[in-house]
């Protein structure tokens, strides 16, 4: 806010922003320690620690299953959160009107229809078509569900590209493909880069539906994570949740730390 | 929040375009819309359908919606829970991102990275947090015991208090990035001329941002209650099967008593109420805009 006025150090605004914010992060603090309890059961680890829980999740060749299931899914919806989003936006962006004024709200619905509905069409749909339990069945539901994060960044990246830009190309003697693969996509790289990045972690962090439409061929981390959780609680748990708040912290700061290189360059 | 597209469209050369209308580009608008037009609504109207034909023809599912205790019980619970969450989540949203706007750019990064770092965190994992929290002995009552202020664990979670701050703590980064986004837009001078005017920094605040910042506020509070009505995960871990909402309920249903009829029923007044709420909402801010704004910045 431009303007405002300077802030005590112990001012009751920051003081109360700051433990909104230690509410926040209280859940991501407290799973480091858990992780390193000598105990099999759920505990604050007392008088020494251990790392018996870290070593158990290599150990049991379930969690790299999951780890690898988890992957080939989330990479594979990404890909194809990118070609419906990215294919949408370029369309909508070059036709305009009311078509895509139209169109564009059922584009997002994925997004916005609460996820315990489409599971259950799913579970229903998928079973007609004999996609239960099949690596492709949970793609395309991840894939669709992921598309509309696409369409969001990656309009928001058309938006400040020049129209003619592609008019130029296409008088020049640009066929529409030529243009669309060496004029407009090039331009958009990070808006499909900010929309695969939603994509991926939509499909990474999804269970319901994967609780409806996969049983035992194909089991994605949440779903593993989710037993663990009925049963009893496990404290392997933990651990794998702490590997899991690093790594986000990690590419959240290599994130940051490529986004203000690049504003040094421009 | 962003501005839509609609500038770039503009002046005589843009109506020159829009009658050039290549097939191309128009197959590339067109085939997603195919794609999904199968592959998720036909699915998806196929179950809404169902409402009324499970297990025979006509609107007996709807009657329970007037007739069954349980499913009074169900809506109460998931109206309520999500009332409470959304009004908490607002207030603690507001606070955070009014402290977002008046803090030194330092300090607004410390902030914002904690805000973010939970929004990217597995829904799941922090579910799993809370319960080792606030379990009989979680850190919570071992640390009051340790104090010596209670003796009997505090019943903390498998209720609805449980339930309620899993959900505040999902629902804040949704409800604090819109909120940020539409008080960074508010002109800080308006508070310093009601001040030199003679306003107290109480009456500066309610007469003047508070007013401006209600835009954002409202969106956020549309958004959230969005999300709790339709929510599962937090309430089916946190409330340990004893404060079910809609979700569960629908889950229930089809997996164990095996009631399609009456869980489709459920699932389009859930999808009837979002739509609608999501209508309301795009009166007041743009839907997925402060994820547009990340494409943009990056």
């Amino acid at each position: 806010m431009k303007g405002a006025m300077e802030l005590s150090a112990l001012s009751p605004v920051r003081v109360a922003a700051w433990a909104v914010a230690a509410f926040l992060a209280l859940p991501l603090l407290v799973m480091l320690p858990i992780s390193l309890t000598p105990h099999r059961y759920l505990s604050l680890p007392t008088d020494q620690l251990s790392l018996r829980h870290y070593a158990s999740l290599l150990e049991d060749p379930r969690w790299l299953a999951s780890l690898s299931d988890s992957l080939i899914v989330a990479v594979a919806a990404a890909v194809v959160a990118v070609m419906l989003g990215t294919s949408f936006a370029v369309g909508a962006w070059r036709i305009g009107g009311q078509t895509q004024r139209y169109l564009r709200p059922l584009m997002l619905s994925p997004m916005i229809v609460p996820p315990i509905v489409h599971s259950v069409a799913f579970y229903k749909g998928w079973a007609e078509i004999g996609l239960l339990d099949t690596y492709i069945g949970l793609i395309l539901v991840h894939g669709m569900k992921g598309a509309p994060f696409v369409i969001l960044t990656v309009g928001a990246a058309l938006a400040n590209l020049d129209v003619r830009t592609e008019q130029a190309a296409r008088s020049l003697g640009a066929g529409p493909f030529r243009a669309l693969f060496w004029v407009i996509l090039p331009q958009v790289r990070p808006g499909i880069a900010a929309g695969a990045t939603f994509a991926f972690f939509i499909s990474w962090d999804e269970i319901i539906v994967a609780l409806f439409i996969t049983m035992r061929a194909v089991y994605t981390l949440p779903r593993r994570i989710w037993d663990g959780l009925s049963d009893n609680i496990d404290p392997a748990i933990a651990a794998l949740g702490t590997l899991m708040i690093l790594a986000t912290i990690v590419l959240m700061l290599m994130n940051a730390g490529l986004a203000s290189r690049a504003k040094h360059k421009s | 929040m962003t501005v839509a597209a609609a500038p770039a469209m503009a002046g005589p050369e843009a109506r020159h375009t829009r009658r050039l209308r290549n097939p191309v580009f128009l197959g590339l608008l067109l085939a997603p819309c195919l794609f999904l037009g199968i592959f998720y609504f036909a699915p998806v109207a196929n179950v809404l359908v169902m409402s009324l034909t499970e297990p025979s023809v006509g609107l007996q599912n709807y009657r329970l919606l007037f007739e069954s205790g349980a499913i009074h019980r169900i809506l109460g619970n998931t109206l309520r829970v999500s009332s409470v969450t959304t009004v908490t989540t607002l207030l603690l949203g507001y606070i955070i991102a009014y402290g977002l706007v008046r803090v030194g750019p330092r300090e607004r990064n410390a902030l914002l990275f904690i805000v973010i770092a939970s929004f990217w965190i597995s829904a799941l994992i922090r579910a799993y947090a809370w319960v080792a929290i606030l379990q009989p002995n979680g850190l919570v009552n071992q640390a009051l015991m340790g104090m010596g202020l209670i003796e009997q664990p505090l019943r903390l979670v498998r209720n609805e208090l449980g339930v309620v701050i899993g959900m505040v703590h999902y629902m804040l980064p949704y409800a604090i990035l819109p909120m940020y986004a539409n008080m960074s837009g508010i002109d800080g001078r308006l508070m310093a001329a009601a001040r030199a005017l003679g306003a107290s920094r109480t009456k500066a605040f309610c007469w003047v941002f508070l007013p401006l910042s209600l835009p954002g506020l409202v969106g956020a509070g549309i958004l959230v209650m969005i999300f709790s009505l339709g929510f599962y995960i937090t309430p089916a871990i946190l409330g340990g099967g004893r404060v079910v909402m809609i979700a569960e309920y629908i889950s229930i249903q089809i997996s164990e008593t095996l009631q399609w009829g009456v869980a489709t029923m459920l699932a389009t007044v859930l999808v009837t109420a979002v739509v609608l709420m999501t209508i309301l909402m795009s009166r007041f801010m743009e839907v997925g805009g402060t994820i547009g704004a990340k494409g943009k910045k990056a």
